[in-house]
């Protein structure tokens, strides 16, 4: 039975769709099954960051209704064949989600594959609880930025009381990874540090994604930024973080930024 | 001080860690409750509708959440007798 990962965050824009390509692919490269399932139905971008926008015939809301086969919707990525997408539709809307059907493709999902991670829709409505409703684990993307720590504390809250899990009174397992890190920034005091967050969130730590062109390269290109440029400083923090979700004991390294003579006299970039 | 400290900006993470964390201590013991101020206004509607008639709009319940004490507003306006006609017939 596989592992169902839900990848949340409440607030939109902090990196969701990103590190789920990015984290998926990371696995599936370790030669496990990947499944990468899109639940923004409406505005779904899962596709278009795996660049495989234009291989979409069939998608979530048409296997769950019916008209398509499982298989028929899943596209297979082009780079690493244990990694598989199965887009949202981009045409209707999100009430084209059941419960029903979503658990019914989930659990498919699960016999098939060893991890399904959910892109959840940004918000808590109900795309964003179903997303998360049959997930085993759950990673909260955060920035170290006050509404998105807000916003991750109301999405731990909905984990721990509305998935199966929580209501079958097990533990859903949360881990919190922090996104768009700036070293520079947090050393001046500008940003909320790695241990604000923990601390406020009490969630253990996942990894920590500096702040990187390299990751926009990757999504103009189409290619999570694990399989493109697996050996830049954002693309390692990823796949650190993916060997730590498979169960691996890694530590954890705060990026930290050189500060020249200037820098430390003023306390502050010189420019 | 020190001159350089002149050149610092002050720092505003803690400032962030803090409002944060008194917030989120607010919002997480009201998580599992419905809205405390919605529930007191309904309620004070009801006792007042027993005795007089006003609109909705005449209650205003407010809370100032403060980090040791909260203070509760409630403002009611009775319309005088004399001018509800007016108010009916404006």
């Amino acid at each position: 039975m596989g592992k169902v990962v839900v990848v949340t965050s409440g607030k939109g824009g902090v990196g969701k769709t990103t590190s789920t390509a990015a984290l998926g692919a990371a696995v599936a490269k370790t030669g496990k099954k990947v499944a990468l399932v899109d639940f923004d139905v409406g505005l779904r971008n899962l596709d278009l960051i795996m660049g495989a926008e234009r291989r979409v015939v069939f998608d979530l809301v048409n296997v769950i209704q019916g008209t398509a086969k499982l298989s028929q919707a899943l596209i297979r990525d082009k780079r690493v064949d244990t990694l598989f997408l199965l887009p949202a539709s981009q045409t209707r809307d999100k009430d084209a989600l059941t419960e029903e059907g979503v658990g019914e493709v989930i659990d498919k999902l699960r016999s098939v594959f060893d991890y399904v991670f959910c892109d959840s829709p940004a918000g808590i409505e109900r795309g964003a609880q179903l997303a998360m409703r049959f997930a085993d684990e759950a990673v909260i993307v955060t920035n170290p930025e006050v509404s998105s720590v807000r916003d991750s504390d109301r999405i731990i809250g909905l984990l721990d009381a509305r998935t199966m899990r929580a209501e079958q009174g097990e533990q859903i397992a949360k881990h919190v990874l922090v996104t768009r890190y700036d070293a520079g920034r947090a050393a001046r005091g500008e940003m909320l540090s790695i241990d604000d967050v923990l601390e406020i969130l009490s969630v253990p730590l996942l990894g920590i994604i500096p702040e990187s062109q390299d990751v926009l390269r990757a999504s103009n290109l189409g290619a999570p930024v694990t399989l493109s440029e697996p050996l830049n400083t954002a693309a390692k923090a990823y796949i650190d973080a993916a060997r730590r979700l498979e169960g691996e004991d890694l530590p954890v390294v705060v990026p930290f930024e050189r500060k020249g003579f200037l820098d430390r006299l003023l306390g502050r970039r010189a420019a | 001080m020190n001159v350089f400290d002149l050149f610092k900006r002050r720092s505003s993470a803690p400032v962030a860690r803090e409002r944060l964390q008194v917030l989120l201590a607010y919002e997480r013991r009201n998580r599992s409750q419905p809205d405390l101020v919605s529930i007191l206004r309904e309620e004070i509607m009801a006792v007042i509708a027993k005795h007089v008639q006003i609109d909705q709009d005449y209650l205003q319940v407010s809370m100032d959440r403060g980090e040791t004490m909260s203070t509760l507003e409630i403002d009611i306006q009775i319309p005088n007798k004399s001018a509800v006609p007016m108010a009916i017939a404006g």
